[in-house]
């Protein structure tokens, strides 16, 4: 056997020469390279990958890892007031202590009896999910809330046999990107404007656009940038009478002090799960949920797996497994609807367990604290020179989008001039919504002290202060 | 008692604790965790918020959510992990396809450091050059490792990578003028079924091609599927039967020579890697799936990531923003002229992303081959001791060495005991091990699926074999006890009897209780 020049890895328990040999002796091979006759020289690759040098050792992996990742600035080394689709909450340590068990992480799809436990965790989830929305199915949470909602929107169209979508134009840039790209075959995704006072939906926009050709019209409550909408009833009202499917997102971590969306009215309610209790991951810490209400019509359209609780051979003993398991992709490939794989489970679980400890008081009082905490950074920021609301008679939960325009100074430079000062400001708005001009969403949250928010004010204040002859564009591109 | 060293068998049981589910553990009054309350300063500003809020809109009655305890919740959830069977605790080779393997602890200790934990997507890109450098580097390593030219880490599973190619391959046609004649994706049926199922989702019409008898893809069957309309083939090679296609490359010619595009499904690429790439075997784009080949756990299925390649000729249609270099600093770069858009929000799977650079920078490019080596070297050892078991059999390429994985079928054994594949998948837990049949349809019968990696030490493989071959000679002799398996898992078989119908199933605990009130099933405790 030719010498292994690579040497024992730790990773590789039969790297050990002796192993092979004693390996290939019992297989009747004279060498690995014999093993893989069946690929043609033509296919092969005929020299090293051209790869660093391996560091070996743990020592030397860590340093190297460590030395890059410490050029990172975190949201822990500085003051952030960044959303817009992930938020900075505080991460309970038991979440954490959760997701790292290596029984959660290093599962994956073992069967329901030896796997009880994420069946279980999962179905927990789903049931949690469900008294926070006041509904009676969730999902096996998918990708994120972007998927989520292109996902319902998909389910609209198939309940209805219609291909015409309603999507308020609050919606995130980023998350329409994923919206048309996963619509782009069959459904037409139309604009419905929005109230610039109030930020709520242009009812009679909406009314001037919805037909009898109208799938669904989805909305976000709060809105991406920040605006509570009170007509939910009316909206789904609309729908209704058209004959279409009401879809509402919503963030979850809002649903301690606000009416969840099954009280107005909406059909499907979809979102994202990374406030609660997932940390940010620099976008990686995502996860969607979907619910409905308990009707074979629309639990007939889930892609997405859903864990239900069943008996077992043993009386009294709790099961689960999959409810219509014949829906899905792993069941009937292209006849199935969408499709099914690994999504975002761990995030799942972890949820569930930041639910669990919330309680429904905690959920009410960190809703509670992040309104005010959200309220009293608007009116700080409002106090400064030349700053405002653009949304002045808007009510809004956790992220707020103040108007810079009369400050003479871009959203740019201001953001520029406070990461100075070790602060991330609000998310720059003025290329994803130029008609706004220069204006930021800002993120508040309930980790946020009054003291940092005071910081936050006084930067800015300081800032804006300062003469600025800083040129304004008001054009940009929405991306 | 130690295991038994000469039949290889251990005892085992796996915890049962008889967890509650949550709800039945709640204590009215009991707290988790204490939430941060606005400061007095705050309060005289703005009262109490929320009355701000239009009373229509104020939640009248509070989510019925349980009420616990730290501790106590702790414990359950900490009991419900010891009610499942990860990887790091089994010999975790009977999910074939999956691509179990070590996914190294100090990786984890990276992803979870506040460096990577607290980075929010939408900082200013000088303070986050770190993991922006991983990615940008990430490109480069797979670049090498596939021969194609560009990476995106946006598709957060191999299931999303597949969809993002489809999309991709419906934007160049668009690109060209094609895109309502090409309305054809071909996949074969022993490829994944979201190479199927996603490029439905974009209206392709989904052609699937079948097998000859030497278990490949039929050339045959291709030539007559392959016509004007076809826009791409989306497939695995070796596909779940673990045969390599050595003639992967007239599949790809006769693509291209028809104007269509090839899509190679490489979310297991563990046999392959430094061998033969997508490049050489002529495919326009690849896909890993970070969580499988390159380490990173798989997390009771996600948070994954489906790192997508492409050649030069398609970068154009990549999702944004893909990430750049400029000589000095790492960038997010916007400017892809044809681009699909998104697929998912941000960036994509980080952690997953960070895990897999570090295991690759802990093995090299001769270390990558030893991973690729020694899975195969593993995978016919555990092919030359499973047919040496009784009742099971290889379908295909008889004689044939086979790359990382092997379909393997029962059907001896179920003819000759009534003991299925499903039985043995029972049993096997009650020695602590999965073993996994396949996806549907089972067109190998009784089938079971076996990928050892490169994780798993001789001795590993020996337990497997060893309990594999207890189980068929129980069959032979006892089928009862593998018939009535599992006796030493955490549960029982499930029953089938309340999850296909409506007026029973229970998806969420509300509805279930609903329904037992109903009197439409029977309350289980």
């Amino acid at each position: 056997m030719a010498k292994n020049k690579f040497g024992v890895h730790p990773y590789i328990p039969n790297s050990v020469p002796e192993v092979q040999a004693e390996m290939l002796r019992e297989i009747g091979a004279a060498s690995v390279e014999e093993l893989y006759a069946t690929i043609p020289e033509r296919l092969r690759l005929k020299r090293a990958m051209n790869l660093p040098e391996p560091l070996l050792s743990e020592v030397e992996l860590k340093k190297h890892v460590e030395a890059v990742l410490s050029r990172n600035t975190s949201c822990r080394d500085y003051l952030s007031f960044l959303g817009g689709g992930c938020s900075q909450h505080d991460v309970p340590a038991v979440c954490d202590e959760i997701n790292q068990r290596s029984e959660f992480l290093t599962a994956y799809a073992g069967e329901p009896f030896e796997d009880h436990g994420r069946f279980q965790a999962l179905f927990e989830y789903e049931s949690l999910m469900g008294e926070l929305l006041d509904m009676d199915v969730v999902n096996v949470p998918t990708f994120d809330g972007a998927q989520a909602a292109s996902t319902s929107i998909r389910m609209a169209s198939r309940i209805t046999g219609r291909s015409h979508v309603l999507v308020s134009d609050t919606v995130s840039p980023d998350r329409l990107l994923v919206i048309r790209n996963y619509c782009r075959s069959d459904l037409k995704i139309e604009a419905v404007r929005h109230c610039p006072v109030t930020g709520r939906v242009d009812l009679k926009d909406l009314k001037g656009k919805i037909s009898k050709a109208t799938a669904a019209v989805y909305f976000e409550n709060p809105s991406y940038l920040g605006c509570v909408d009170d007509q939910g009833e009316k909206i789904s009202d609309l729908v209704h009478r058209a004959g279409g499917i009401s879809v509402v997102a919503v963030d979850p971590i809002s649903l301690g002090v606000i009416e969840p969306p099954s009280h107005y009215g909406a059909d499907i309610v979809c979102g994202d799960i990374q406030p609660l209790g997932i940390h940010m991951h620099f976008g990686g810490g995502h996860g969607g949920f979907i619910a409905t209400r308990d009707e074979e019509r629309f639990v007939r359209e889930y892609p997405s797996r859903l864990f239900g609780i069943e008996e077992t051979a043993v009386e009294g003993e709790y099961g689960f497994g999959d409810v219509l398991y014949e829906r899905t992709s792993f069941a009937d490939r292209d006849k199935s609807k969408e499709f099914v794989g690994t999504a975002a489970a761990l995030w799942g679980i972890t949820a569930g367990v930041y639910l669990s400890l919330m309680g429904p008081k905690g959920m009410q009082e960190i809703g509670k604290s992040i309104m005010q905490k959200s309220q009293y950074a608007a009116k700080r920021l409002c106090e400064l020179r030349g700053a405002s609301l653009s949304f002045p008679e808007a009510v809004f939960f956790k992220e707020f989008v103040v108007d810079f325009n009369k400050t003479g100074k871009s959203v740019k430079t201001i953001n520029a001039a406070l990461l100075r000062e070790k602060i991330f400001g609000g998310v720059d708005l003025s290329e994803q919504f130029p008609e706004m001009g220069q204006a930021a969403l800002f993120c508040v949250t309930e980790i946020h002290t009054k003291e940092e928010i005071d910081r936050l004010a006084e930067s800015l204040k300081k800032i804006l202060g300062r003469s600025g002859k800083a040129r304004i564009a008001r054009k940009g591109k929405r991306g | 008692m130690g295991m038994n060293m000469k039949t290889k068998l251990r005892r085992f049981h796996q915890a049962t604790w008889d967890e509650p589910i949550i709800f039945e553990l709640s204590r009215e009054g009991e707290r988790g965790i204490l939430v941060p309350q606005a400061e007095r300063g705050i309060e005289d500003v703005v009262g109490d918020g929320i009355s701000k809020l239009p009373r229509k809109m104020r939640r009248k009655t509070p989510p019925k959510l349980p009420e616990l305890s730290q501790m106590q919740v702790l414990k359950h959830y900490l009991r419900l992990s010891q009610e499942n069977l990860g990887a790091d605790f089994n010999v975790d080779i009977g999910q074939g396809t999956c691509t179990m393997k070590y996914s190294p602890k100090v990786n984890e200790q990276f992803v979870r450091s506040l460096k990577v934990s607290s980075l929010h997507p939408l900082q200013d890109p000088s303070t986050v050059q770190g993991i922006l450098e991983i990615l940008y580097k990430m490109d480069l390593f797979l670049r090498e490792i596939s021969g194609l030219d560009r990476f995106t880490f946006q598709p957060a599973s191999g299931s999303q990578a597949i969809l993002a190619m489809a999309s991709m391959v419906k934007a160049y046609h668009a690109s060209r003028g094609e895109s309502e004649q090409r309305d054809e994706i071909i996949t074969t049926v022993f490829s994944h079924p979201s190479d199927a199922s996603a490029p439905a989702v974009l209206g392709y019409r989904v052609i699937t091609i079948p097998h000859d008898q030497s278990g490949l893809p039929d050339l045959k069957a291709l030539k007559k599927a392959v016509s004007k309309r076809t826009a791409a083939l989306f497939a695995t090679n070796p596909e779940d039967t673990g045969i390599f296609n050595p003639r992967i490359d007239e599949f790809t010619k006769m693509l291209h020579k028809h104007g269509g595009l090839c899509a190679y499904d490489q979310a297991n690429a563990n046999g392959l890697l430094g061998l033969t790439r997508a490049k050489e075997a002529g495919f326009d784009m690849c896909f890993f799936n970070l969580h499988k080949t390159f380490s990173s756990p798989h997390g009771c299925g996600g948070p994954g990531c489906g790192a997508l390649g492409v050649t030069k000729e398609l970068s154009e249609f990549l999702p944004v923003p893909l990430i750049g270099f400029d000589g000095k600093k790492y960038i997010l770069d916007y400017d892809v002229p044809l681009t699909i858009g998104k697929v998912r929000s941000f960036y994509g799977g980080i952690p997953a992303v960070v895990r897999a650079y570090a295991w690759i920078i802990s093995l090299g490019s001769e270390g990558l081959k030893e991973v690729a080596r020694v899975a195969v070297l593993n995978n016919n050892y555990l092919l030359k001791k499973v047919k040496e078991i009784r009742g099971a059999s290889v379908p295909y390429a008889e004689g044939q060495r086979r790359i990382e994985q092997v379909r393997y079928s029962w059907e001896t054994m179920t003819q000759e005991t009534g003991v299925t594949t499903d039985d043995v998948t029972c049993r096997m837990a009650d020695f602590g091990m999965h073993m996994w049949s396949s996806h549907h349809p089972f067109i190998v019968p009784q089938p079971f699926t076996l990928e050892p990696t490169e994780s798993y030490a001789k001795a590993e493989l020996d337990e497997y074999v060893a309990a594999l071959r207890h189980i068929t000679d129980e069959a032979y002799t006892r089928p009862e006890t593998v018939k009535t398996a599992p006796h030493q898992s955490v549960t029982h078989r499930p029953g089938h009897g309340n999850l296909d119908h409506p007026d029973k199933w229970g998806i969420t605990w509300r509805a279930y209780l609903k329904k037992c009130e109903k009197g439409l099933r029977k309350r289980i405790v």
